[in-house]
């Protein structure tokens, strides 16, 4: 058998064994090859830019929750991240002419940096104390860029960033895989040893350093990998969009990010990229396009949907729909569909 | 100058006391970070405005008028929206969130985004020190300093702050000693909000009405807690002078300074909290109390 049938057959086989064994990784599947080929019916550049931003808040939202959803340390003041990376990647842009593929991983690099001034202070504090103490850096670093206008560029931000590439297509064609592949990052770590102890960390911090685990040292490495991942949005961010403004550190965007990871569902990782891919076109796109809701009723209906739905599904929307149709084994701990009746593995019976 | 520091920090120390107090309340008694908490205060200020101003009630009725309606949209949303989820911490966040952008979409909608305005009070000045001091501070300041004494005397003289206080220390064993703790909730939410709506009474005369203006004294009382450490009133009433006066000497002294003021709040609250993790007055071990 020659080497490309093998490895076809060996994807075909992990595909089937894998991915449409449960209906979630199907639709996971379905909407990746989905946004993919989307160009292919409509190259509308206001859709396209929708998707992209959707995108990109999309890896913002995950990072936030890599943080916050897994390890339990509230972050009200995520922007700083997504704020300081498209601060860094346009001043390197405008003031040293560097090109957007050095730009946003230098601003990711920045992004990791402020994870460690946020993090090894906060380190002390703990639960409703640790997320005031977080709201208030993006806010100091907002007052800053206020006072030196000059250099930031003050209320208006700064302006004439070089774009990711001159066509949108082609754009798209950079955001909407990277979006892909860091979740898939993202999912992939929390899903190791490293997830586990997150999870540890957020259900009992005692018991967990109790267990010989440098509780210590992995939220450190939560807040780095988070401003990471964070960072990298918002260098996309700033390319795409070509400016940095004050936007990007506003309590605002802060609250925002927690609205699409809650709304979604924490510590998943997937639950808040849907919550951002579901509620960003819905206001930006759907509602303005087909609804034809005025623009300035659209924060209104947001807030109304996103109060709804938590109401009757207090932990988010993928993570109720997770536990309406799928059910853990109860001997090897696997997903499986909800209506088996016997685990798809180890053929335990499934209560 | 420094009489200028002392009014000006005088003025906002109080409002953001009496916004801190009410914050404290509901967080100490139900475990709820109310982040609609200065939205209400808002509400209240731009009620007051379409009383008074568009529909041209007397001052004094609209203010009592919008401090009730304030109340009962408090209460209300209590009951139906943040009651119903808040064992989910993270999920009470955003309820509070949309709570607080549906009150400022909707004054939005109906006022514009223009800055609104309404009369004082009590209209005149005095010098003071060289230093022209409206009527309208010396009652703000007065008014708070009669409510908080008014809120202390209620929470270690009366019965039902009694029962109040013993519910912020141990819901469960508050419950056992025939407590309707439920009922205990309301009871704060509607003083929290209440002392919102008064606030907002007292800031709207001094300051211009715009649908973002929850968004800073949020901020503020946010800090004001930490530092004087949650669930502590005199924290609250300490953290709340410390908070305000850095905010007015930033405004007065430094060069660009109402652009820093919040940054230097801000980081004072980051420091004294890193000096001390559970803030001024705050209890160790706070989240160990059920």
């Amino acid at each position: 058998m020659s080497i490309p049938v093998a490895y076809i057959t060996r994807a075909l086989k992990l595909l089937r064994g894998e991915v449409f064994v449960l209906p979630s990784r199907t639709i996971v599947l379905l909407v990746g090859i989905l946004l993919l080929i989307f160009p292919v019916f409509s190259q509308e550049p206001f859709i396209l830019r929708v998707l992209i931003l959707a995108a990109i808040f999309a890896i913002f939202a995950a990072s936030w929750d890599l943080l916050s959803g897994f390890t339990g340390q509230i972050n009200f003041g995520h922007a700083l991240f997504f704020g300081v990376a498209a601060y860094t990647a346009a001043l390197l842009n405008l003031n040293l002419g560097l090109a957007p593929w050095a730009t946003i991983p230098i601003g990711a690099i920045t992004a990791v940096v402020a994870g460690l001034i946020v993090g090894i202070p906060c380190l002390r504090l703990r639960g409703t104390y640790l997320a005031f103490a977080t709201l208030a850096f993006p806010l100091i670093l907002l007052g800053v860029v206020f006072a030196i206008p000059r250099i930031s560029g003050g209320e208006l931000g700064l302006q004439g960033i070089d774009p990711l590439s001159k066509s949108r297509v082609i754009s798209y064609y950079i955001i909407i895989p990277s979006m892909i592949v860091l979740g898939f990052i993202m999912w992939k770590i929390t899903d190791s040893n490293i997830g586990l102890i997150f999870h540890a960390i957020r259900e009992d911090e005692v018991t967990a350093r109790a267990s010989g685990i440098n509780t210590t040292r992995y939220k450190l490495l939560a807040f780095c990998l988070s401003g990471l991942f964070a960072g990298i949005a918002g260098g996309l961010y700033a390319h795409f969009v070509k400016a940095a403004g004050p936007s990007t550190l506003e309590l605002l965007l802060s609250f925002q990010v927690i609205i699409w990871a809650v709304f979604g569902g924490i510590a998943t990782i997937y639950g808040p990229i849907a919550g951002v891919l579901i509620l960003y076109p819905l206001t930006e796109y759907v509602l303005t396009r087909y609804i034809a809701v005025a623009s300035e009723a659209k924060t209104l209906i947001f807030a109304f949907i996103v109060l709804l739905v938590l109401l009757f599904m207090p932990q988010g929307l993928t993570t109720w729909l997770r536990d309406k149709t799928e059910k853990i084994c109860p001997r090897c701990k696997l997903q499986n569909v909800a209506w088996r009746k016997k685990c798809r593995v180890c053929t335990a019976e499934l209560d | 100058m420094a009489a200028n520091i002392i009014v000006h920090g005088l003025v906002s120390s109080g409002i953001y006391a009496l916004l801190a107090v009410g914050f404290s309340l509901i967080f100490g008694v139900a475990r709820i970070i109310n982040l609609s908490h200065t939205a209400f205060y808002m509400l209240a200020a731009y009620l007051i405005y379409s009383l008074a101003s568009a529909a041209g009630l007397n001052l004094y009725l609209s203010i009592i008028i919008a401090i009730v309606i304030v109340i009962v949209v408090g209460t209300i949303s209590y009951k139906l929206l943040i009651a119903r989820v808040r064992h989910h911490e993270a999920t009470t966040l955003i309820v509070t969130i949309a709570i607080a952008v549906i009150i400022q979409e909707a004054l939005l909608k109906g006022f514009g985004g223009g800055p609104r305005s309404i009369p004082k009070l009590i209209s005149g000045s005095i010098d003071i020190f060289g230093v022209t001091v409206l009527y309208q501070q010396f009652l703000t300041f007065g008014v708070v300093i009669l409510l908080l004494l008014a809120t202390w005397l209620f929470l270690m003289r009366t019965k039902s702050g009694v029962a109040l206080r013993a519910t912020a220390q141990d819901r469960d064993v508050a419950n056992l000693m025939g407590i309707n703790v439920p009922r205990m909730e309301m009871l704060t939410m509607a003083m929290s909000v209440g002392l919102a709506a008064i606030a907002g009474a007292l800031v709207a005369p001094l300051s211009v009405l715009t649908p973002g203006m929850w968004a800073h004294p949020l901020v503020m009382i946010l800090a004001v807690v930490v530092l004087g450490g949650l669930g502590s009133l005199q924290g609250s009433l300490i953290g709340a002078l410390i908070l305000g006066f850095a905010e007015n000497l930033v405004i007065f002294l430094a060069p660009s300074g109402s652009f820093l003021k919040t940054s230097v709040a801000l980081t004072i609250m980051l420091i004294v909290i890193l000096i001390r993790p559970e803030g001024l007055f705050g209890i160790r071990f706070e989240e160990e109390r059920g």
